[in-house]
């Protein structure tokens, strides 16, 4: 599949009728999500034919954009199960075929070796402090192969040590920072959407 | 809820010591064709908990797995499509799953096994 098709498919998604702000529900936007699973496959190798997780798969935009680029079997995982319902819909459009789990992503406690590959748009712990790294402790307990994940950029340097130091991570490379609109969380801001620089990174656990 | 997913969930139940495989209890099934991929199977297959699929599959009425396999069985191709069809085209719809030490129930519903907690049953590994 090529690159515009496969935006142009993740455009055509339906989002979050009613966001949690405390869940930090906003959707990857089509352009990001689809460069991201992109790389993942054609640089990487991470998809096709790979077991793929995608932790706070909210609507489903990057599991099923796993799905179109050949991965054999997506499980989405959220907390919340209106967006999971969402996701089943967005999924059954397109005939793909994704598995749903209605789960708080700290207390899985999936059996080892079955899952390749994370690719997550975490919360960015804007309302709960560290939400983004629980996700990534876990996606590296979790994963085989590789974890996607976005980060803020201004917390780089602390992610990068984080997933080495205390996750034992393999390896942390940032593959590129992208601008991502954010919305906001507060009644009193005055813009709706803040831009914000984020990093897409690529974790290797230790095997 | 498919099988490959029964196969790698467990009880997240605290104090649990060994929640696998979850008790499968089904109100209502489906079946779907999904593509032949046999070297999916057979990069699976080592991953495998091979006796709790038998038995998940034979809960859905579907008893032609063997109850022990070992590599060999992945050059037969009769082999391969019944593995196929037990671990990716069975779909759990309604039903249960249930903690084999606490007896915990966590419902499935329209396909989606609600794994949920609250806040002081739940083993937190994070
Ligand atoms: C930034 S949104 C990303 C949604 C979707 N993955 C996407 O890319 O469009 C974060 C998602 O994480 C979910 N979430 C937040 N906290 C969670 C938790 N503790 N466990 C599981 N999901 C959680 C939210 O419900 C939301 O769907």
């Amino acid at each position: 599949m090529k690159l515009k098709q496969l935006e142009g498919l993740l455009g055509d998604l339906d989002q979050f009728s009613s966001p949690n702000i405390d869940l930090e529900q906003y959707p990857t936007g089509p352009h990001i999500a689809s460069r991201l699973l992109f790389m993942a496959e054609n640089t990487y190798g991470d998809i096709s034919g790979k077991v793929v997780a995608d932790f706070g798969c909210g609507c489903g935009t990057l599991g099923i954009a796993a799905a179109l680029l050949g991965a054999e079997y997506v499980i989405g995982v959220d907390i919340d199960s209106n967006s999971l319902e969402i996701a089943a819909q967005n999924a059954e459009d397109l005939e793909l075929d994704i598995n749903l789990v209605w789960c708080d992503i700290k207390s899985l406690t999936w059996r080892d070796g079955i899952v390749d590959t994370v690719v997550m748009n975490p919360p960015f712990g804007t309302r709960k402090k560290g939400a983004d790294l629980d996700f990534l402790s876990m996606g590296l307990k979790v994963a085989s192969q590789a974890v996607y994940s976005l980060h803020k950029t201004t917390t780089r340097e602390h992610v990068r040590r984080t997933a080495l130091r205390e996750f034992n991570a393999k390896s942390a490379d940032v593959l590129c920072e992208l601008r991502f609109d954010v919305p906001q969380l507060y009644k009193f801001h005055k813009k709706k959407e803040v831009d914000v620089a984020v990093d897409l990174w690529r974790f290797v656990p230790q095997s | 809820m498919r099988l490959l997913t029964h196969n790698m969930l467990s009880s997240n139940i605290k104090g649990v010591s060994n929640g696998f495989p979850l008790r499968l209890e089904v109100e209502k099934f489906i079946e779907k064709e999904v593509e032949f991929n046999a070297d999916f199977l057979r990069n699976m297959f080592p991953k495998i908990e091979w006796k709790a699929l038998v038995d998940a599959a034979k809960t859905l009425g579907y008893a032609d797995l063997p109850e022990e396999a070992d590599p060999s069985l992945l050059d037969s191709d009769d082999f391969l499509k019944k593995y196929h069809h037990a671990l990716l085209e069975l779909h759990v719809e309604e039903g249960v799953l249930i903690c084999p030490e606490t007896g915990r129930k966590f419902p499935v519903n329209k396909g989606v096994p609600n794994m949920l907690l609250h806040e002081d049953e739940g083993f937190w590994r994070l």
